[in-house]
């Protein structure tokens, strides 16, 4: 075991997956001579060349595109989007092409590209830096979404992706690069699809994803204080979603509340209101709660941000809103 | 060329010529569905440069007035027109339709929709080429249209700095959809455009297949050389409208009769038999021969084809049998 940032856990991953097969690249701005934005390709240019690390020039939508042309004839692609808003630009290459190549070719060409992209506010950084989009990707038919809370799945996650046949898109988090773990030395992968429960409990499910996870763990740590026991599952991928899990912990708590950073409108947490009252509906004892951001571009003011955005005490309050306890 | 070639090549143009003529008559049916966009007049573009690379092997690419790439890359007709059905014996079992045809086992890596969206995909496949070390070339047919893309700058500098071997071919045929060329493009002679990515680029008539072919050699030559892109634009003309719902109004009938006198079946059949390798009654054995071979093995193959069965509708959405090492689910 080594203690491991989630940064340096992408890093590590990219690094055994390049060794392994001469057919995996890596490509996105600045993530050869610089080593990334977020060091997550740290070093690899010097060690593979620049035919394999590829620093690309400012054009999302076209070095996407030709990370999925590769794609289609052997080359597995983990493209960086140094920004989620960027990926915005990218979005003719990767739904219109990426996700619906094997469909529309009756299954005789697929696009296993890797795309990781930081989804979510950091500290101001304003209205063009701070889209959530899980939303969006999670709506579109033929990729595969998932968000690693941590970096073991930061880790194992991005190995199974660059391994799997279909276009994955790994949402990771800004204010979670430097966070730390200890995770095996020994290679190992995370399987892409299930949620996970991180924290048992008998008296709510406190339902999240990337780093809204860790807003739920703190939350649950504080509702002890209360008498409340939190169970907490992380979504870990979005698409396809593990409905079988959410209905079990549901089953078990009869309560349940939703939070993530993203906007609430046709949302994950609409999404997940949605299953629950399709898959257990009378199992339920209680009204849920979606915590989410406003519905505003989010603010460059230090406390307007903050407003924006939903904090632990938001899931805290709301976890004891669902409760009865206000 | 050996009078043998040249044969062949003119009984190609006439049988793409004829398998879109037969198309249109199926969309008129109402066997054919959705949008249906035809190559008619643009035969010795696809024709001339392909022969000048190799089909079957070299990668090739393009937009959605696919079906003449796709055939001269070595797509079984039938399974084109199955396709056009909306069959499961279809090139794409049915589930892309005119727009996009894929033939992976000859390499004709698809039609697209999005209009420019190929630049990438074709540089991307020149990647995968280079990264494989073989002597193949991509090839990325797309109209004059799709140079008002962003993709078209942002792959032709990619394509240039990192020296992919992708051929772009540009079939300028002076209207994009229904908005003509002088009325929606700053430059009309595209290959200029191209001069701004340190890319070479030439323009020629791309009517006259001998003239297509001569500097097809020429481009398919410097891309497979390791030379990195070029850039080919040939001038032509489509015959008919955009698509099926296209009354021409964009166009003048002069300027329409103007271009029919440079037909590229006409241009090429009238030289073969000037210089006696072929006569009149050999084109129309040619064209009984086809009509005979689209009706009796294409179109019957498509008409009699099963459709897809309803139950596979989620087939090809995401791998249909993954590897539970990458998917898992998680237990937990």
């Amino acid at each position: 075991m080594a203690e491991t940032a989630y940064w340096e856990a992408i890093q590590r991953a990219h690094d055994e997956e390049m060794a392994n097969d001469p057919m995996v690249i890596a490509m996105g701005e600045d993530i050869g001579v610089v080593g990334g934005t977020y060091k997550a390709t740290f070093g690899l240019y010097e060690k593979y060349g620049e035919e394999r690390v590829i620093d690309t020039p400012i054009s999302e939508n076209s070095y996407t595109g030709i990370g999925i042309g590769a794609s289609m004839i052997g080359v597995r692609p983990i493209i960086e989007i140094m920004s989620i808003n960027f990926a915005l630009l990218a979005l003719d290459t990767l739904i219109n092409a990426a996700a619906k190549i094997r469909y529309m070719s009756g299954g005789r060409v697929h696009c296993p590209i890797v795309m990781r992209t930081p989804g979510g506010t950091a500290h101001q950084l304003a209205a063009q830096h701070s889209a959530r989009l899980a939303r969006m990707f999670m709506s579109t038919s033929g990729l595969r979404v998932v968000t690693p809370r941590s970096p073991l799945d930061a880790y194992g996650m991005l190995k199974s992706a660059v391994r799997c046949n279909d276009p994955v898109i790994i949402i990771e988090h800004e204010r979670m690069y430097n966070m730390k773990e200890d995770i095996p030395d020994k290679e190992f992968f995370r399987p892409l699809e299930g949620a996970e429960i991180v924290r048992k409990g008998t008296d709510i499910t406190l339902i999240g994803y990337n780093y809204s996870v860790h807003l739920c763990l703190e939350a649950a740590k504080r509702l002890e204080s209360d008498g409340v026991s939190a169970e907490v599952l992380d979504l870990r991928s979005l698409k396809p979603l593990d409905r079988e899990s959410i209905r079990r912990s549901v089953e078990k708590t009869h309560r349940f509340l939703i939070a993530e950073e993203d906007e609430a409108a046709v949302g994950v947490g609409s999404e997940i209101m949605a299953v629950v009252t399709e898959d257990c509906f009378y199992a339920l004892d209680a009204q849920p709660v979606r915590i989410h951001a406003a519905d505003v571009p989010v603010p460059f003011n230090r406390e307007l941000e903050k407003a924006a955005i939903p904090d632990v005490d938001d899931v805290y309050q709301g976890a004891l809103k669902v409760m009865g306890k206000i | 060329m050996k009078a043998s070639d040249q044969k062949r090549l003119l009984r190609e143009m006439i049988f793409y010529r004829r398998f879109e003529d037969r198309t249109f008559e199926a969309y008129m049916e109402r066997k054919v569905g959705g949008f249906l966009h035809l190559y008619s007049g643009q035969e010795a573009v696809a024709t001339g440069v392909l022969e000048m690379a190799r089909p079957g092997s070299d990668y090739v690419i393009t937009g959605y007035r696919d079906h003449v790439h796709a055939l001269k890359a070595g797509a079984p007709a039938k399974e084109i027109m199955a396709e056009l059905y909306g069959k499961e014996t279809g090139s794409s079992k049915g589930r892309g339709g005119s727009m996009h045809i894929f033939d992976p086992t000859v390499n004709f890596m698809g039609g697209y929709a999005l209009v420019g969206q190929p630049f990438p995909l074709a540089a991307g496949l020149a990647k995968g080429i280079k990264m494989k070390g073989t002597d193949q070339i991509a090839i990325c047919f797309l109209g004059d249209g799709a140079n008002n893309q962003g993709t078209f700058h942002e792959t032709l500098n990619m394509a240039s700095v990192w020296k992919l071997p992708v051929l772009f071919v540009c079939e300028n045929n002076l209207y994009a959809i229904g908005t003509a060329i002088d009325r929606s493009t700053a430059v009309r002679d595209q290959y200029k455009r191209v001069a701004a990515y340190n890319i070479p680029a030439s323009q020629h008539d791309g009517q006259d297949i001998d003239i297509v072919m001569e500097a097809a050699k020429k481009a398919v030559d410097h891309v497979r050389n390791g030379n990195g892109p070029y850039f080919l634009e040939l001038m032509t003309y489509r015959n008919r409208g955009h698509s099926m719902s296209d009354a021409k109004g964009y166009r003048t009938r002069e300027e329409e009769a103007e271009w029919a006198k440079r037909d590229p079946i006409l241009i090429y059949s009238e030289r073969l038999k000037k210089a006696g390798t072929i006569s009149d009654e050999d084109i129309k054995t040619w064209e009984k021969e086809i009509d005979k071979e689209i009706e009796d093995d294409i179109v019957k193959f498509a008409e009699e084809s099963p459709e897809p069965k309803v139950e596979d509708l989620g087939k090809y959405v995401l791998d249909d049998n993954p590897d539970p090492r990458w998917i898992g689910p998680l237990q937990s």
